[in-house]
C-alpha cells in the first residue's frame, strides 16, 4: 500500500500576542529543476506557460506557476501538483528542436510558509545574509542553519521556504526555538 | 564571517555559502605527454602560496553554483573584488582601484 509522508504534515506554529508570525507546512506542489541555454528561454517560457526570467534571484508567476532562476542556466518552477505530468510531457516534446535538462524534484523537498510581521526575524535567527538586499518578489538558494534551502520571498512578510525533506525536521526545529524566543521577546 | 560578493549573482552572501577552490589561472597544460615530470609535478603541486595579494577560485556552492575567480589580501583576508571565470587576471591598478 503507497503511504503518503509528509514529516511536517499538518505542523503549525502561530504567535498571536504583540508580534505576528504564522509558520506552517506550504501546500505541496510539482517541482522541476530546468538547465537550459538562456538563449532558449523563450520556447521553455512557453512550454512552461509562464515567463522564465535571465535575472538570478527573479521570479515570474502565472496561472499558479512560479518560476525562479537560480543561476545563470539554472531554473526552478513550481506548479500545481496535478500538472506534473503535462509539463513533463510538452518539455520533452520540445526536447528535439531544444536540448535541456528537466528533472522532476517534487519529492525531494517540501515546503514551509514563514508570514507575517516578524517572519525576517525568525529567518535570521539561522540565515546569515542581509535580508534588506533581498527584494520581494525574489528567490535565491542559500543555507539556513547547515541545510541548503530555497527561499522565496513572495512580499515583504511572507516568504516559502523550500528544503529536502530530509532536513525539514531540523529547519523546523529551528524555526520553532526562534518563533518560542520572539514570543517570549528575547 | 567572511562576506564574499558574487559576480553571478551580484549579491554579497556569506562565507558558508561558498567554497574555496584552490589558486585561480592555473592553466592545464594543452599536451600533458609532452611534459617532463618536473614540468608536470609543477602544474599539479606547485603553487604561488601568496603572503598578500592572491588570485584563487572560489565557488558559489549554495547559490548559483558557479565557480568564479576572487582577489583577496592572504594577510588581512579581505577581499579586493571577484570577477567572473574565464575574464582575465586583473591588473596591479584595477586592484588599487577596486580597493579604494
Amino acid at each position: 500500500m503507497l503511504q503518503e509522508r509528509h514529516p511536517l504534515k499538518g505542523h503549525r506554529i502561530s504567535l498571536a500576542e504583540g508580534v505576528s508570525l504564522v509558520i506552517h507546512d506550504a501546500e505541496d506542489s510539482s517541482r522541476f529543476n530546468l538547465r537550459i541555454a538562456p538563449e532558449n528561454l523563450g520556447a521553455a517560457s512557453k512550454a512552461f506557460g509562464c515567463e522564465l526570467l535571465a535575472t538570478i534571484g527573479a521570479t515570474a508567476t502565472s496561472g499558479g506557476r512560479l518560476a525562479l532562476c537560480l543561476g545563470p542556466d539554472e531554473w526552478q518552477l513550481y506548479a500545481p501538483l496535478a500538472e506534473s505530468r503535462s509539463i513533463e510531457t510538452t518539455f520533452a516534446a520540445l526536447y528535439a528542436s531544444c536540448p535541456h535538462s528537466l528533472v522532476d524534484v517534487g519529492h525531494r523537498e517540501i515546503g514551509i510558509a514563514v508570514e507575517g510581521a516578524a517572519a525576517v526575524l525568525a529567518l535570521r535567527s539561522a540565515c546569515a545574509f542581509d535580508f534588506d538586499t533581498m527584494p520581494s518578489g525574489t528567490g535565491t538558494r542559500t543555507i539556513f542553519d547547515k541545510a541548503q534551502i530555497i527561499l522565496i520571498r513572495h512580499d515583504e512578510n511572507r516568504f516559502r521556504i523550500e528544503v529536502w525533506r530530509s532536513f525539514a525536521d531540523h529547519v523546523w526545529g529551528l524555526l520553532q526555538a526562534a518563533s518560542r524566543e520572539i514570543a517570549l521577546g528575547i | 564571517m567572511l562576506l564574499i560578493r558574487c559576480p553571478y549573482c551580484e549579491t554579497e552572501r556569506p562565507e558558508v555559502e561558498f567554497v574555496y577552490a584552490g589558486e585561480a589561472h592555473v592553466a592545464r597544460p594543452v599536451d600533458p605527454a609532452a611534459l617532463t615530470d618536473d614540468e608536470w609535478k609543477n602544474f599539479l603541486f606547485i603553487r604561488s602560496n601568496a603572503r598578500g595579494t592572491h588570485f584563487e577560485r572560489w565557488r558559489h556552492m549554495h547559490g548559483c553554483g558557479r565557480f568564479f575567480n576572487a582577489v583577496r589580501d592572504t594577510v588581512s583576508d579581505q577581499f579586493a573584488m571577484t570577477y567572473k571565470a574565464g575574464m582575465p587576471r586583473p591588473t596591479e591598478n584595477e586592484i588599487k582601484e577596486a580597493r579604494s
